[in-house]
């Protein structure tokens, strides 16, 4: 029975619902990837976002601050793509422009074939809530709700009903690997357990792509890596794209493409086999 | 371009967040900061507890045949006024406090698809239950204490007048606090879900 606070969703996003789907992330000519990504080919796969001439300017104080000065990228579905830059280099603004959580002063950036500056606030909402997960440095878990709650929460503002939310908040839970502490509240789990509750919140309403923000920065080595691997399986496992701005190695390791960015224009764009990546283990690290 | 009128589709275009699920976060949120909650209680109980003890006084008076004289009563109306506005920007005050420190929270759900009367709707049932209490509690109180002074005449009040008052305070109590949490809540929904990333104020 739906409430009475339900809103219809505009035609342009209507005509996604029918060609895109919730399922987004399995889309036609998601890659068998191979053992680590490297050999999968994207040439003649559909973007999932696509950014054209982007520019971004911020007003503050009387001056004009160059955020982004031109960006073109194309992001692949079912992709694992990592986005690097210093401080200040128009990381942070070019992430979260593919995210939808921002609009671009000039240029175009289309999500799922939808340009996000044409939608209004509902529109981006659904956006939100059904297309992106997003997964944070800092977990941003709700601390009054339980590990269950939190990941079912998605699914509450996508009008399912209570069963459908607690069969998939169990799967889910399992699938990331904390399914003994769904009862638990954020502040009685360790970091690396809230990450997981994190991502599997992010999954909630099979998003096509996965929003990740230096999702590895707060924990530690060992983690990390979990975390890491748990991304990737997901990735390979059901093609959601995954793009992440993160500045650890372990992550540029297993992504499929790295993309650099400075001063507000995209440096290079490489396939991770081109690119030379060592890690370094610390002596007596477990 | 698509026409859906059927009802699985229907689910599928909707964001929405039901008025029970909306109360249970917003109890939620109450009882995890129970001790700022009382804190902003406190300010509606008290001016209800005042209104609520002008009336019962009134009730005193009249059940001892004392006339009151409209100099008094016009006095009492002005002081009643100023204490509830005082407990309305005291609930404001608490109330925009709490959306501050909540930024993070409010950022993350919207990220998580929310729309901006979600958030609203929020802070308002959580305001609407603190006043609820605080004048249940307040009105209580307020006549509580003020019986004290007309013990002699307990049997001749007029207590079918009295309580209807009593649930008159309530309601003002209930609405004032929805009121007052007007201003936080619209600040609240504007925030940005790129707020959620940052990681200082």
């Amino acid at each position: 029975m739906a409430s009475d606070q339900t809103e219809a969703v505009g035609d342009v996003m209507g005509a996604q619902v029918i060609t895109g789907g919730n399922g987004g992330g399995n889309g036609a000519g998601a890659p068998e990837a191979a053992s680590n990504g490297v050999e999968t080919d994207y040439s003649g796969q559909e973007s999932v976002v696509r950014v054209r001439g982007v520019t971004r300017t911020y007003d503050i104080g009387g001056t004009s601050v160059h955020a982004l000065r031109g960006v073109d990228i194309d992001i692949k579905r079912g992709e694992y793509i990592s986005i690097m830059g210093p401080s200040g280099s128009g990381k942070s603004t070019l992430f979260n422009m593919v995210g939808g959580l921002d609009k671009p002063t000039d240029g175009t950036v289309f999500i799922d074939e939808v340009d996000i500056a044409q939608l209004d606030a509902f529109e981006l909402a659904w956006m939100r809530c059904r297309k992106i997960g997003y997964i944070f440095q800092s977990y941003n878990l709700i601390p009054v709700m339980t590990a269950l709650e939190n990941i079912t929460l998605p699914m509450i503002f996508a009008g399912r009903d209570l069963d459908y939310q607690m069969e998939k908040g169990r799967k889910l839970m399992e699938a990331v690997g904390i399914a003994h502490r769904m009862h638990n509240k954020p502040s009685q789990l360790s970091g690396g357990q809230q990450q997981r509750v994190a991502i599997a919140r992010a999954l909630a309403n099979d998003p096509a792509i996965i929003l990740a923000d230096e999702p590895t920065g707060n924990l530690d080595q060992k983690t990390g890596m979990e975390i890491i691997e748990l991304l990737k399986r997901l990735n390979r496992e059901s093609g959601v794209t995954i793009i992440t701005a993160t500045h650890d190695d372990k992550m540029l390791d297993v992504s499929d493409r790295i993309v650099w960015i400075s001063d507000g224009k995209i440096a290079r764009i490489k396939n991770r086999n081109e690119v030379d990546i060592t890690l370094g283990t610390v002596e007596g690290e477990v | 371009m698509a026409t859906m009128n059927s009802n699985p589709a229907k689910t599928e275009r909707q964001i929405s967040l039901p008025f029970s699920q909306a109360f249970k976060i917003a109890l939620r949120n109450i009882t995890i900061r129970l001790g700022r909650a009382m804190i902003t209680g406190a300010g509606t109980m008290l001016g209800i507890a005042f209104l609520m003890s002008v009336f019962t006084s009134a009730a005193i008076q009249q059940a001892k045949g004392i006339e009151i004289q409209v100099e008094q009563q016009q006095k009492n109306t002005w002081l009643v006024v100023m204490s509830l506005m005082v407990s309305v920007v005291g609930i404001t005050n608490a109330m925009l406090m709490s959306v501050t420190e909540r930024y993070k929270e409010i950022g993350t759900i919207k990220c998580l698809g929310a729309l901006d009367n979600f958030i609203i709707k929020l802070f308002l049932i959580e305001s609407a239950l603190l006043g609820f209490f605080g004048s249940l509690i307040g009105s209580v109180l307020g006549m509580g204490f003020m019986l004290l002074t007309g013990v002699g005449v307990l049997g001749t009040i007029n207590w079918p007048g009295l309580l209807l008052q009593m649930l008159m305070c309530i309601a003002i109590g209930t609405t004032l606090s929805v009121v007052a949490a007007i201003p936080p809540a619209m600040q609240a929904a504007k925030m940005q879900p790129a707020d959620a990333m940052r990681t200082e104020i």
